[in-house]
């Protein structure tokens, strides 16, 4: 007999979701299997390692490896691991970002409710800064800081992330801002703010899904840079990732692999924990745009 | 009466787009102005213009006998109310209305006063610490409201403000607002394409298309003797009735194909010249369904009852005519009906310049 339709409609399994299904599954699986190769690596000892099976679980766990990446191995003729890496990106990112996304918004705040005579001409500049590969512009950078003399400092390099990061995030914060309804920005104006005034009482305290987004942006895009870290920081202020590679590419000895894997897990923590904590504001933030408040 | 808003020549354009032209518009003090007018007019531009909100490309704004053309919106001494209600998100309504208070540094203790004052008035106290999301549609256009009334504005800027709300609020905030006008006798210019909102609030309207002001007068000039063919057809719901027609001089018959209308009373006849093709404006309520030596025979062809009214449809040499009649009227399909207007409240357009006779 058949049931005669009422109510809420009964939920199938269809070979389409099934098919969809066992595709999320590879997907998974494809992104995940790096992953545990590594973690499972850095937990071998180097024996367990030579023996070649690399998909096999550690017959014994060993945790040398983990404290060894962290403040002993050898990055280059120092044996200090990667904590001093760690701490330089820290003193990268963490000024950066602020630098860039605060200065971003301004512009993009601008840009958007200010239609100064140019507008248009410095926006179309933007997308063509967004899009430029930033390899082109690192002779040039390089003389121009040296002859201000900030070659090879922590300024330095935190004016280089901040240059190239503006651009892009001056247009994620200018399309943000432009979807919000322009009557606020009248009526603000209307109620005595000015330039200043408006963007700090009114368009901060709703620019939040968006500062988050251009955060994770800058934040990952930041820590994980090597080439600008590695020409611009200078030798005392390496970040991470250049030290990350120093300790993998070994010209003499043995590659231990199991602290190349701790490495790279150590180095690569920050923008996983980011991505973690965050995913759900990012897609948020980037849905922001399409709501209407 | 002296005039609170002065609009001298101004012109504004988007690019190479003009949308206004050379526009001017006196506004008395106290007055309620409504500009009305189809999306795309330029009402809303021009209600920009005055708020400062746009740059003029040519022509002066005064308002309280102040040149105020260069000067920013915050110093034009005006408030004013958006469609979209524009209320600051992150603030809670005590915080939006007295936000443009605070942006001058007034005292706490005057803000309060103010507050109290205009949340009294709107009766939103209630409401005072939500945040503009927790309220609905109606209240958010009061706390709008409020955050203009707050500021002691010499004029009153309304943009559309009843677009967004229900018909049944619609008319209960629109009797709140001819109350305030009432109450406070502030002047206020407001714009709308409702043309019941421009009649019942308005001391004058302007009925403005293509950047250009068609006519200037009181709802009831602009009712019963609109100046054009466009002011005719856009004021009035179910809109008036126009039928072409050669003026037959001799007779003082307008020829509407074979059928013919004595105009003898019409008040401008005289301006009339023989074999002239003209448009003939009659409203709904004007026509009466009785038997004399100028009706006309017809069919009904439709009937609509709208409670108070009954509106019956029917047809002159294939052109739609609409009658308005009691609620009580009782007419059916296909009856015959003899139809005669009412001359002296009809209207006569020349084909040509469309203008009213």
């Amino acid at each position: 007999m058949k049931a005669i339709p009422s109510g809420r409609r009964p939920k199938h399994l269809t070979i389409g979701r099934i098919g969809m299904y066992c595709f999320i599954l590879v997907c998974a699986i494809f992104f995940l299997m790096p992953l545990y190769v590594m973690v499972i690596t850095s937990l071998k000892d180097m024996d367990e390692i030579r023996a070649a099976n690399i998909l096999n679980l550690p017959k014994e766990l060993s945790f040398y490896s983990w404290p060894k990446a962290w403040s002993t191995a050898c990055t280059g003729f120092v044996c200090e691991g990667l904590k001093p890496g760690f701490f330089n990106s820290i003193k990268i990112t963490v000024p950066s970002v602020i630098v860039s996304v605060g200065l971003s918004a301004i512009n993009g705040y601008a840009l958007a409710f200010w239609r100064f005579r140019g507008a248009y001409f410095f926006f179309g500049l933007c997308m063509f800064g967004a899009f430029i590969p930033y390899q082109v512009m690192v002779y040039p950078l390089l003389k121009i800081e040296d002859a201000l003399g900030i070659y090879s400092t922590l300024p330095g390099i935190i004016l280089v992330h901040t240059i190239f990061g503006m651009p892009i995030l001056t247009l994620i914060f200018r399309n943000f801002y432009a979807s919000l309804p322009i009557d606020l920005f009248k009526a603000a104006r209307i109620d005595g703010g000015n330039f200043i005034k408006i963007f700090f009482y009114v368009i901060i305290p709703m620019s939040a899904p968006i500062t988050i987004v251009a955060v994770i942006l800058q934040v990952t895009g930041i820590w994980n840079d090597f080439l600008l870290g590695l020409v611009f920081a200078g030798r005392d202020n390496q970040p991470m990732t250049v030290q990350l590679n120093n300790i993998v590419q070994v010209d003499y000895g043995v590659a231990e692999y199991n602290v190349d894997m701790s490495a790279t897990i150590l180095t690569s923590l920050v923008p996983l924990f980011v991505y973690f904590i965050s995913g759900r504001w990012f897609v948020r933030g980037i849905a922001a745009g399409a709501i209407k408040g | 009466m002296k005039n609170s808003v002065e609009v001298k020549n101004i012109s504004f354009s988007y690019g190479k787009t003009e949308i206004l032209n050379d526009l001017s518009l006196d506004i008395k003090e106290g007055e309620f102005m409504v500009l009305l007018g189809p999306s795309g007019c330029g009402k809303t531009t021009l209600l920009n213009c005055i708020a400062g909100l746009l740059d003029l490309s040519d022509g002066q704004i005064w308002i309280e006998d102040d040149n105020v053309t260069w000067k920013e919106p915050k110093d034009r001494h005006i408030g004013m109310v958006f469609q979209s209600y524009a209320l600051y998100p992150s603030m809670t309504v005590e915080k939006n209305l007295s936000f443009g208070l605070r942006m001058v540094g007034t005292a706490k203790k005057i803000i309060d006063d103010k507050i109290e004052k205009a949340s009294n008035l709107l009766q939103i106290n209630e409401l005072l610490k939500r945040k503009p999301s927790q309220l609905s549609g109606g209240q958010r256009q009061r706390v709008a409201i409020g955050r203009a009334l707050v500021r002691d504005a010499k004029v009153f800027l309304f943009d559309e403000p009843l677009s967004n709300l229900d018909a049944k609020l619609r008319a209960e905030l629109r009797y709140e607002i001819k109350k305030l006008h009432r109450d406070l006798s502030n002047t206020m210019i407001y714009v709308t394409h409702d043309q019941i909102e421009a009649m019942t609030l308005a001391d004058r309207i302007s009925v403005m298309k293509d950047g250009l002001i068609q006519q200037l007068d009181t709802p009831k000039q602009i009712y019963n003797k609109p100046a054009n063919l466009f002011v005719a057809g856009f004021i009035g719901s179910p809109s008036m009735n126009f039928l072409s027609a050669k003026f037959d001089k001799s007779n003082q018959y307008l020829l509407i194909g074979k059928k013919q209308i004595n105009i003898s009373k019409y008040e401008n006849i005289n301006n009339l010249i023989d074999d002239q093709e003209v448009v003939f404006g009659i409203r709904p309520e004007n026509i009466k369904i009785e038997k004399n030596e100028n009706s006309i025979l017809c069919n009904v062809e439709l009937v609509e009852p709208m409670g108070a009214d009954t509106l019956v449809w029917t047809s002159i040499e294939g052109t739609p005519i609409s009658i308005r009649l009691e609620g009580s009227s009782n007419y059916n399909l296909n009856d015959e009906i003899n139809i005669s207007f009412d001359i002296n409240k009809s209207s006569i357009f020349d084909s040509k310049s469309e203008e009213r006779i």
